[in-house]
């Protein structure tokens, strides 16, 4: 790594100031605040404040929503990472076998990460619609009575494939990178050896592509479990029956519809330690082993 | 640039101009599209009757991001004078003592003349304290009513002009309607919550919680499981399996609308409030009016009312609350609120707006616009009928839809559905009671 060196002691701190003005302001701040005020109990307008210790928490812990809430994260941010990644992965594949139109499919597919999570949301739940969208008269005809509004495994189906969907350009592009960065001679030299291409993928892409895979595990887990409130919040609200109610979404509902904050910041704080610690994963483990 | 140098060249002709006398006062509402326009024109209008006073209208959103707003504003004291609030947050704007003005004390701390026995008791009985007071300021309320399609009922070879009285006859009506081929399916709701529990407990007389549904205070607990709920729910359940019913998802029942309009089901339930949207989208038939079903065994009670009122939020500077309560009257005036009953759907709030309404011949012109007024005042309300008052009730809401929810879908019978949300309904009710006491 380089190492600048600056003669002036105060200029470093000048040039750091507005990075460290904002992640004051807007992380370290709030998140201070979060953390107190998930030892309090409060009514919405802050008139009457009781402080209550632990009892955020530990009530967290008996609560049969919430518990419900940790088990359909669990399902969603797994489902998400794999659709997300394995998707990802055959269409890299394919373009990576590409000779000459391997640069256009790669720019088709990176455009649905353009996409904001609440258009995408928006997006497939009018594909899905059980009134006016197009999905559900085609299963029809095959068959299959699709209602995500009523149907729990049907509303997950929904909210992961709309989840997924934007992910799986931003896997692809590392993928493709990583497959690049595979040295040719590998690949020719096992197909000498009278490796097929599946046990070449096996034995060398595979394995090779591991730290690409590892690092994106991590982000897309972090992105399930983050940024697919809007993904949501567009298509089920959470429901039917909270089927659908992921731990950031429950954090903003009982916070922001329910006014019920001290909990609501319990829950958020317990957030916090997740990131914190998927964070501090990736970069013991996985950042000193992944090429870019 | 040039529009922050134009707004601070308007902002320093403001503060130099004489008018600078003039108190403006800020209402955050959330009545969007149409509504809205409706309501701004209300405000222009009464800017122009006088020149002491202004007051500033602005959209926030739904009615829970206007209420989360206020009580943001509130808490880093910024709140504005006025705040329009949905029924289901009354309870928790009432425990915030230190928070509101209530009307009935701004009125008389303001010298102005009120007369609380002016408002229809069904309307402003959902707004008052146990000793009567007046504690917000009703603005919108509707109330559920049952609109038919008359060219389906004729079809199916039903009387075009006889609503379904009761829920025995809207199961056979909607038998002959499908088996006739007239239309698909039977029936259709908004609002499940609202209509097919609320309403219905208070149309039959049931009580929804302890202490007079919650106005006796924050020690009450929900009891919305009693058998002639189980009933409705396990009819609801059934009807819903053999097609006579469609479920027209949670809150508001977004996809209901769509299924009465395209004549896919030809009775549909939903708020008074509806009628300019059903009217503007039943192009292709006719569309009667009746009031809520009841079951024929019990006599029907009153209907409750939903939507919004006005709350005057503490801590802003004198002068603006006399120009509220200045307000507050051209607001409750006969005419302002004729005309707005007239074109909203609306309840008029007052027996005066409702008598001038009549005198303009308003329902002679429009059948079944009064429907929705004539079920509300059926009966004087009961300690069961005159509403109902949780906190946290935005949530219980919530409640009330995953359980119907699971309901439909075979998970649970309607006694453990019902039960089930009672009981998470009341630890609700308990957090509440402690954050609150």
């Amino acid at each position: 790594m380089k190492r600048a060196v600056f003669r002036n002691r105060l200029l470093p701190w000048v040039l750091l100031a507005p990075q460290l003005a904002v992640t004051f302001v807007f992380f370290l701040w709030p998140a201070a605040q979060a953390g107190w005020q998930s030892f309090l109990r409060e009514d919405a307008f802050g008139l009457k404040t009781t402080f209550v210790g632990l009892a955020n928490y530990s009530r967290l812990l008996d609560d049969g929503e919430y518990l419900n809430a940790v088990g359909v994260t669990a399902v969603f941010s797994v489902s998400v990472a794999v659709l997300g990644m394995s998707v990802a992965l055959l269409l890299a594949l394919a373009v990576d076998r590409m000779v000459t139109t391997a640069r256009g499919y790669t720019t088709l597919l990176v455009w649905p990460y353009a996409v904001a999570p609440a258009i995408a949301g928006l997006l497939w739940w009018f594909i899905f619609n059980p009134t006016i969208g197009l999905m559900p008269h085609v299963l029809g005809l095959m068959g299959i009575d699709w209602d995500h509004s009523l149907n729990g495994n049907q509303a997950m189906i929904l909210v992961v494939i709309a989840a997924a969907w934007k992910q799986i350009s931003y896997n692809f592009l590392f993928f493709v990178a990583g497959l690049q960065s595979i040295p040719a001679s590998l690949r020719e030299a096992a197909a000498i050896d009278g490796a097929g291409p599946f046990r070449r993928f096996l034995t060398i892409t595979f394995p090779l592509l591991a730290p690409t895979s590892f690092f994106l595990l991590v982000v897309n887990t972090v992105y399930a479990l983050f940024d697919t409130f809007p993904v949501i919040d567009a298509t089920t609200e959470g429901g039917p029956a909270q089927a659908t109610n992921i731990l950031v979404y429950k954090v903003y509902v009982d916070g922001f519809l329910g006014l019920n904050l001290g909990s609501s910041a319990a829950q958020s704080v317990v957030l916090m330690a997740v990131v914190v610690a998927l964070t501090v994963v990736q970069f013991r483990y996985v950042e000193r082993r992944v090429e870019y | 640039m040039f529009r922050t140098l134009s707004l601070s060249a308007l902002a320093l002709g403001a503060a130099m101009s004489p008018a600078l006398a003039q108190t403006e006062i800020q209402w955050w509402h959330a009545m969007g599209g149409e509504l809205g326009q409706k309501l701004e024109a209300i405000v222009a209008d009464y800017n122009a009757t006088q020149t002491d006073y202004k007051v500033v209208p602005s959209f926030k959103g739904t009615y829970a991001e206007t209420m989360t707003a206020a009580i943001a504003a509130f808490r880093a004291k910024e709140q504005p004078a006025i705040v329009q609030v949905f029924e289901v947050g009354t309870g928790t704007m009432m425990a915030a003592k230190g928070a509101v003005y209530p009307v009935y004390q701004l009125m008389a701390d303001m010298a102005e003349p009120f007369d609380p026995s002016a408002f229809l008791p069904a309307v402003v009985g959902y707004y008052t304290d146990t000793a009567g007071n007046m504690l917000s300021m009703p603005f919108n309320s509707s109330t559920p009513i049952l609109y038919y399609n008359k060219d389906v009922f004729e079809k199916a070879g039903l009387d075009r002009n006889t609503p379904p009285k009761t829920w025995e006859e809207v199961e056979a009506f909607s038998r002959q309607i499908m088996a006739s081929g007239a239309a698909k399916c039977g029936f259709t709701t908004g609002w499940i919550s609202w209509v097919q529990l609320e309403n219905f407990s208070a149309w039959h007389n049931q009580p929804i919680g302890t202490l007079e549904n919650g106005f006796g205070g924050l020690e009450t607990e929900l009891t919305v499981n009693g058998p002639v709920q189980v009933r409705h729910w396990e009819n609801l359940a059934r009807w819903q399996k053999e097609g006579l019913f469609q479920y027209g998802g949670p809150v508001g029942g977004n996809d209901a609308p769509p299924k009465f309009y395209t004549q896919e089901c030809a009775i549909y339930m939903n708020s008074s409030a509806s009628r300019a949207g059903v009217i503007a989208n039943a192009k292709d038939f006719e569309v009667g009016y009746g009031m809520l079903p009841h079951y024929a065994d019990i006599a029907p009670q009153n209907s409750i009312i939903g939507g919004a009122t006005l709350w005057v939020l503490q801590g802003r500077p004198e002068a603006e609350y006399k120009a509220v309560a200045d307000f507050f009257t051209y607001l409750s005036s006969a005419e302002v609120q004729a005309k707005w009953h007239q074109e909203t759907g609306y309840l008029p709030i007052t027996q005066a707006a409702w008598d001038l309404s009549k005198s303009q011949g308003y329902y002679d012109a429009n059948p079944g616009a009064d429907v929705s007024i004539r079920q509300m005042t059926l009966n004087a309300p009961t300690a069961n009928s005159k509403g109902l008052r949780f906190g946290s009730y935005v949530q219980i809401r919530g409640i009330i839809d995953e359980e119907f929810q699971a309901l439909l879908a075979g998970q649970k019978d309607a006694q453990t559905a019902l039960n089930d949300l009672v009981a998470r309904g009341n630890v609700l009710i308990r957090e509440f009671e402690a954050a609150n006491k």
